[in-house]
């Protein structure tokens, strides 16, 4: 071990370190002053964000091959972070009001971050899937911590009983691969596989691995478990769980799958294509039913992991896999831009004991309340995937990837899927400006910064989004 | 930032300025929202009269072009293109100009949530402006989606009592159409390496039956917004539900949207296509023309006697664009102006009328002439402007789309159905005259109506127009005369463009 090992997992290190040292920190922070600890993990996040940020253009491999530092998990880890901000933005107040304010809350955060942000380096499925563990192992905790909130138990339970079942999926598939390849570290098994024919043992090993992902990123069908973990959920949790996990599942599933598997993109083309279309499928029509917000916007995380999907779909295809990776990127951003905006504006309306999330609450709110409404349209606008938003451009991305790549279907499936969706995004839309209500609304600076900046920033990156199309596309994963 | 200074920049952008500033305006300083709003709009039409003045008819490329590299980056190559020429401008000064009617039609109209409202339909302006003005297809697509958000706001919140259902059919018919041609607009942006229009139509030699494949993408997104037969079943619910200012610009602006893109994108994109469309389009523009006729013969409600007699007015526009001739494309782009002038006053006059009796069911009236007898003329006029007779507008349009059809139908563009086509279009003026007489019959002929009894009764008499509604009204009737007996520089406008066009297409 070197230090040029740590280097390469700098970002991680610190925050790693941070976490344990902000653990026992909050030991001495008397209770009703948790702030503080909610603004220290936000420190760490910031410098972690700030290192990420320096390592801009390094490529390297760590650790004899297990992790990799490349322009890939540069991105992922700038979100990852960001996210993780975004999540302690939305915590802050929230966490209060429900009388659920505890200091572990933010250290289980940065845990969860460190996970994500690992699985966007790992380079071998070890790593991979010990990173897989520790995001989600915190995340099962802050899923149940309203303590004594049967729906949020609930949720807690659920979710750690499928996400045990998925690493079982997880862990069959990796054993199939080593059996196959007689290796894990993901450069190998790359080369295993194109020197001779796919034998059907690797063929099976990345198919379990697919499930055990598909569990990860809400994939139809394996997202039985979303609704009702994100709804009983405490909504500062859903909030961070929906962007930060599903980005960490994604980084993992592009890595391995564009980086180890690609000689098996004949077989897995079309599996992907089919998971692809059934998620956004099923995820937008089973949206439409809904009458709770939060169950709602579950099932709208669902189909957009579908939208997500598709830029796997030509990943085989060697000139077309920059594209769609660079695609797939850019989508996680708008996702997490768009999605956190929208649950800031769930957690705004929100009130104690469950109540104010139906979408009939939201009657009303653009009266009393012009400026949330407007927020909460622009991210509705942005879900259909409508201009002037981050949405349109998003999806413009990711369709002409797919349509570069030859699958101009799944790319017509996408768009009437996207009109199915519009009806129920609408429908908030309805509710919030042509109904009357009196909605109860909880304004507080942090709660009204991010869901504002988040607004401003989904109108105003879709009409100058060169910069982050520039990064994006250059965020390549490197093949050492 | 030179760009902000393009004319044509200005006059997409500039209704943002009145949108900011209104943002300031306190809640109750009604007044001062509507004045700001009004000056904005005027302004904007201003420098709409001075693109005008800089616009060349004789050149038939796009004109004070402005061009800037947007997004060109990792593979992509968009554009901010702008450019103006003879098959647009007159598009754009219905639009500057209907905006700012529209927005003095409603100043009493609309007295709930008066900011939104105004803010809400200078969003519109700026997208109307944009689609007409984009020579970028991506450009092109925002604007043309944007607009689906104001008005679907403008029908959902200030619309009749079905406004919330009326608003949703409005959006997600819209958007259903136009999302396909996303996927035709990327499918180009890769085979060109470019959404430039002008570049793509150079660049052409799309294989045939892709083709007939993106022409089909394009057209139904054109065909909905049209609205053609039998796409229009969202027209009649979103044009009853909506507010009169937002019938206005529906009719007015919105629908032309629709024949604009064909004329723009799906001719000289998919020439090949089009004339091998172009029967099968007029035979659909032709049964739209009957139906539509024969539908509003069976209306009670004059909004949606309106609604269903745009299907008919804008099948005569889709039969002369199809007919893929000067005449006929010439006579078709004037009539969408027409339908413009005359259908937006239509519903400006039967929104005058609504604000005082507060129903449009059109047989409670009755013997109007009598007490209103300034907005019976004007009503009489702008009918006869709607079923086309001699002298006013829309029988000029009408008789140059019908000329053009007839050319196509002996030179065989319409190689099959022939001349009938034309022929069977010709009927849809004779039924035109029908509905419209025996709405107007059945409005200000005859004894005094029930509503008009009851409204005299109640202390409120029906009342004449005031000056404000006859400023509104009246730069509308000036053009229907104008058009109707002086076309020329109307026609000047277009040609060469038109000429141009047509002769970009591989004609049997």
């Amino acid at each position: 071990m070197t230090l040029s090992d740590f280097t390469t997992i700098l970002p991680v290190a610190i925050l790693a370190v941070w976490a344990c040292a902000l653990l026992v920190a909050d030991l001495f922070i008397p209770k009703d002053r948790k702030g503080v600890t909610a603004l220290l993990a936000a420190l760490g996040l910031a410098i972690s964000l700030g290192y990420t940020l320096s390592q801009i253009g390094d490529e390297r491999l760590g650790f004899s091959g297990m992790v990799a530092l490349d322009g890939f998990s540069i991105f992922l880890n700038a979100l990852i972070l960001v996210c993780g901000l975004l999540g302690v933005a939305l915590a802050y107040d929230y966490l209060k009001r429900m009388n659920i304010e505890r200091g572990e809350y933010y250290v289980l955060l940065l845990f969860s971050s460190i996970g994500a942000m690992l699985m966007a380096q790992a380079a071998d499925l070890i790593i991979v899937f010990l990173a897989l563990e520790l995001l989600s192992i915190p995340l099962y905790v802050l899923s149940a911590f309203a303590r004594s909130n049967v729906s949020s138990e609930e949720a807690g339970l659920k979710y750690f009983l499928l996400g045990a079942f998925s690493s079982g999926f997880l862990v069959y598939g990796i054993a199939l691969i080593f059996g196959a390849a007689h290796t894990t570290n993901l450069y190998a098994i790359l080369a295993a596989a194109s020197a001779s024919t796919v034998s059907p043992l690797l063929a099976f090993g990345a198919a379990l691995v697919l499930i055990g992902f598909g569990f990860k990123i809400a994939a139809v069908p394996f997202h039985m478990w979303t609704p009702d973990a994100y709804q009983g959920a405490p909504t500062a949790v859903t909030a961070f769980m929906s962007s930060s996990a599903k980005i960490a599942g994604f980084a993992a599933l592009l890595r391995v799958f564009v980086t180890a598997f690609s000689p098996l993109a004949v077989n897995m083309t079309d599996v992907l294509w089919g998971l692809s279309a059934l998620t956004m499928v099923v995820g937008n029509i089973i949206a439409i039913t809904q009458t709770d917000i939060k169950r709602m916007l579950a099932y709208s995380s669902i189909a957009h992991a579908g939208y997500i999907l598709m830029a796997f779909v030509p990943y085989g295809n060697a000139a077309v896999a920059p594209v769609s990776v660079a695609a797939g990127l850019f989508y996680l951003i708008v996702y997490a831009v768009t999605n956190f905006g929208a649950w800031g504006v769930v957690i705004a309306v929100e009130r104690t004991e469950g109540k104010g999330l139906a979408i009939s609450d939201y009657s009303g709110l653009a009266k009393n309340h012009p400026a949330l409404a407007a927020a909460m349209s622009i991210f509705m606008v942005s879900l259909i995937g409508f201009p002037p938003t981050l949405g349109l451009v998003g999806k413009v991305y990711l369709f002409r990837a797919v349509i570069d790549g030859g699958f101009v279907v799944l790319a017509v499936i996408g768009v009437l899927t996207s009109i199915i969706s519009a009806f129920y995004y609408l429908r908030v839309v309805v509710n919030m400006y042509m109904r009357d209500g009196e909605p109860a609304v909880r304004r507080e600076f942090w709660l009204d910064f991010t869901w504002g900046a988040l607004a401003f920033l989904t109108v105003f990156l879709s009409l100058i989004p060169q910069t982050l199309f520039a990064w994006a596309s250059s965020a390549l994963m490197k093949l050492f | 930032m030179e760009f902000l200074l393009q004319p044509l920049t200005l006059v997409i952008f500039f209704p943002l300025v009145g949108v900011f500033a209104l943002l300031f305006i306190p809640k109750e300083n009604k007044d001062a929202m509507r004045w700001t709003t009004l000056i904005v709009a005027l302004i904007t039409f201003g420098i709409s009269i001075y693109v005008l003045t800089m616009f060349r008819a004789a050149d038939v490329n796009l004109q004070l072009v402005a061009r800037y590299d947007w997004i060109v980056v990792g593979g992509w190559n968009i554009q901010y293109f702008l450019g103006v020429d003879g098959l647009s401008i007159l598009l754009v000064l219905l639009t500057t100009l209907l905006t700012w009617i529209s927005i003095l039609s409603a100043w009493t109209a609309v007295e709930e949530r008066v900011k939104e409202f105004m803010i809400f339909f200078l969003l519109l302006e700026v997208g109307m402006n944009g689609v007409f003005l984009a020579q970028d297809l991506f450009l092109f697509y925002i604007f043309w989606e944007f607009t689906l958000v104001p008005m679907y706001f403008i029908i959902g919140i200030w619309g009749g009592p079905r406004r919330i259902y009326a608003a949703l059919k409005f959006f997600l018919y819209t958007m259903a159409g136009s999302i396909l041609m996303l996927l035709a607009i990327l499918w180009l942006g890769i085979y060109g390496n470019t959404f430039s229009v002008p570049d793509l139509i150079a660049r052409g030699g799309i294989p045939a039956n892709i083709q007939m494949w993106l022409f089909i993408a394009f057209a139904l997104a054109f065909a909905i917004k049209v609205p053609m037969w039998p796409l229009h079943s969202w027209l009649p619910d979103a044009h009853v539900e909506a507010p009169t200012a937002g019938s206005v610009i529906l009719a007015g602006v919105l629908l032309k949207l629709g024949t604009y893109g064909f004329v723009r994108f799906n001719l000289p994109l998919f020439p090949e296509a089009a004339v091998s469309a172009a029967p099968w389009m007029a035979l659909l523009a032709a049964i739209g023309i009957i139906y539509g006729a024969a539908v509003s013969y069976a209306q009670a409600d004059i909004k949606k006697l309106v609604a269903y007699s745009s299907v008919s007015h804008l099948g005569f526009v889709m039969l002369g664009v199809f007919a893929l001739n000067p005449e006929g494309v010439a006579g078709g782009i004037l009539q969408m102006i027409n339908h413009g002038v005359s259908t937006g006053a239509l519903f400006l006059l039967v929104g005058m009328i609504y604000e005082q009796t507060h129903t449009r069911e059109f047989r409670l009236y009755g013997g109007l002439w009598k007490i209103t007898p300034v907005f019976g003329t004007i009503y009489l006029i702008t009918s006869m402007s709607s079923m086309g007779l001699p002298g006013l507008n829309g029988f000029v349009g009408e008789f140059t789309v019908l000329l053009g059809a007839w050319g196509a139908g002996q030179n065989g563009v319409f190689y099959w159905g022939g001349v009938w086509l034309a022929a069977i279009s010709a009927l849809g003026v004779i039924m035109a005259a029908v509905y419209i007489l025996y709405m107007f019959q059945r409005m200000f002929m005859g004894p005094l109506g029930e509503i008009v009894e009851e409204a005299k009764k109640h202390g409120r008499p029906i009342r004449d127009l005031n000056w404000r509604e006859i400023a509104v009204i009246a730069p509308l009737v000036i053009l229907m005369f104008w058009i109707g007996l002086y076309p020329a520089p109307f026609f000047n406008l277009m040609a060469p463009a038109v000429n141009h066009l047509v002769g970009m297409l591989p004609l049997p």
